[in-house]
């Protein structure tokens, strides 16, 4: 089989309604996953690094509720809503002066 | 100049007050439905048209409905959004009871378009006008497909589109996780177009005529006059909320869009044009048509406490970050609306509500993460008072008494 060079890249899925808050994904997957101040998942980058795969792959599997996948990233696609929340932040804190 | 298409045509004639349209005047107004031209020409006109749905999410119409007839097989169902949960808005409502029958021309267009054998009008079990105007027009017309009526509950996220699947489905009125989406698998796993009560309308005189989407429904609240109007795109928002008896000197902020929708300063929207596209370039948006004027005299912190109070309150309550994240801000704006803030407060408001966008099955927490954040830019000065002297107003009047 021809390994082409640009593999499509691997994105982590949350299912919302199953993630009881465990945190074992942010515990073996800390690159990528924060948990915010109950203990559910912050997704920090939409597409999971070459050399996190293995990582990730563990994350899924020690999830109790199987709430986190892995799924094959569309080329040049990135979905909105994994896209890291910062720019909001950063236009409430510029334009509120905190 | 008044060319087909790009009249104020849904809401015009007949005065909102005399009710229902019957069908015979209905048919006087717009002639008779004319059949035929194929399902590919009424989408081509659609697409054309630009038409975005009216629901809140904005999508072209047109190209909903192209997927959805381009499916290799099988049948689809068309159902009618008339949930209309958002408490400011009673548009969808207004068209239901007082134009019957453009929405069923629209239905008719649709379900002709898109190839589908089953509709539903979902209807919010709080408008019953709606419904029983709609009963009896669905009973004066020949139907291309059978149509059945299901009350939707209300809450605010049982008009969500796969929450309204599923409650159609298994009767339970909650988002289920997407994809699949409605399109791809919904009422009874058949492809479903959902669209909003005001888009159809719309959908069905574009198909007639073509011509551009050229005019939207918006519901005007906090101005002395208010109510439903019908407004040409492109009117600036200042003329659309005078008109309703609205003062620019006594205006400090304007909501567009509903819960799900965005803040902006009196001077900084009193001149933009109210049209979908135009409002988003510029960080808005036109959502459910929902505009609400802030006097002067009101609160900001008052009013987004009121809100996020009601959107936590409307969480469906199965995913982790709404539950907790919204109550949390719910609360800790309740606190400096009260002037009972703590010193972390509001940095807090602003962390929580960043970390939500993305974080629900369903658009609910984005929602509210948007209406905060568009509440925190235009009301951040009376945000950092309530939070520095737990006073409210530039008068120094006491915060809101529980």
């Amino acid at each position: 089989m021809v390994q082409t060079r640009s593999a499509p890249r691997l994105e982590p899925l949350i299912d919302r309604i199953r993630c009881d808050g465990y945190g074992i994904c942010a515990e073996l997957l800390p690159e990528m996953l924060e948990l915010d101040d109950w203990g559910y998942p912050i997704m920090a980058s939409a597409g999971v690094p070459a050399d996190l795969v293995d990582y990730a792959r563990r994350a899924v599997a020690g999830c109790p509720v199987l709430a986190l996948r892995l799924r094959a990233q569309p080329a040049g696609q990135v979905q909105a809503s994994l896209v890291p929340a910062r720019p909001w932040r950063d236009r409430v804190r510029s334009a509120a002066g905190g | 100049m008044n060319t087909a298409g790009t009249s104020l045509d849904l809401l015009s004639g007949r005065s909102l007050a005399a009710g229902p349209e019957t069908h015979d005047e209905h048919v006087a107004r717009y002639g008779p439905l004319p059949g035929g031209g194929g399902p590919n020409d009424v989408i081509e006109r659609l697409e054309a048209s630009g038409l975005l749905g009216r629901g809140g999410a904005g999508f072209p119409v047109g190209r909903k409905w192209r997927t959805i007839a381009q499916r290799p097989s099988g049948g689809a169902v068309v159902l009618i959004n008339g949930a209309e949960g958002e408490p400011w808005s009673a548009k969808d409502r207004a068209v239901m009871s007082v134009r019957p029958h453009a929405l069923i021309d629209g239905l008719i267009v649709a379900a002709e378009a898109v190839g589908a054998d089953e509709a539903v009008l979902y209807v919010g079990s709080g408008h019953r006008t709606a419904r029983k105007v709609m009963t009896e027009a669905l009973g004066q017309r020949r139907l291309p497909l059978p149509i059945r009526i299901v009350d939707a509950p209300e809450r605010y996220v049982a008009g969500e589109e796969s929450a309204a699947v599923h409650f159609i489905n298994d009767g339970d009125a909650r988002p289920t996780t997407v994809p699949p989406r409605p399109f791809e698998r919904g009422i009874d796993g058949q492809p479903t177009l959902v669209q909003n009560v005001e888009s159809l309308a719309y959908a069905g005189l574009i198909a007639r005529s073509g011509g551009t989407a050229s005019a939207g429904l918006v519901t005007i609240g906090g101005v002395p006059h208010a109510g439903v109007r019908e407004v040409e795109l492109g009117t600036s928002i200042g003329e659309i909320v005078s008109a309703s008896g609205a003062r620019r000197e006594a205006t400090q902020a304007i909501l567009l869009g509903g819960y799900f929708g965005r803040w902006a300063p009196a001077d900084s929207a009193w001149d933009l044009a109210y049209d979908p596209a135009e409002l988003r370039a510029a960080g808005l948006t036109a959502g459910c048509g929902v505009i609400r004027v802030l006097g002067g005299a009101e609160c900001g912190v008052e009013m987004t406490s009121q809100v996020m109070a009601y959107l936590a309150g409307q969480s469906a309550a199965q995913c982790g970050p709404c539950v907790f994240g919204l109550r949390a801000i719910a609360d800790a704006t309740e606190r400096l609306a009260r002037g009972m803030a703590r010193d972390d407060d509001l940095a807090r408001i602003e962390r929580w509500g960043g970390q939500l966008v993305g974080r629900g099955a369903c658009r609910h927490p984005d929602g509210a993460a948007g209406f905060l954040a568009s509440a925190l830019l235009t009301f951040g000065d009376e945000f950092q008072r309530h939070a520095r002297t737990r006073r409210c107003g530039d008068a120094g009047r006491p915060a809101r008494v529980a």
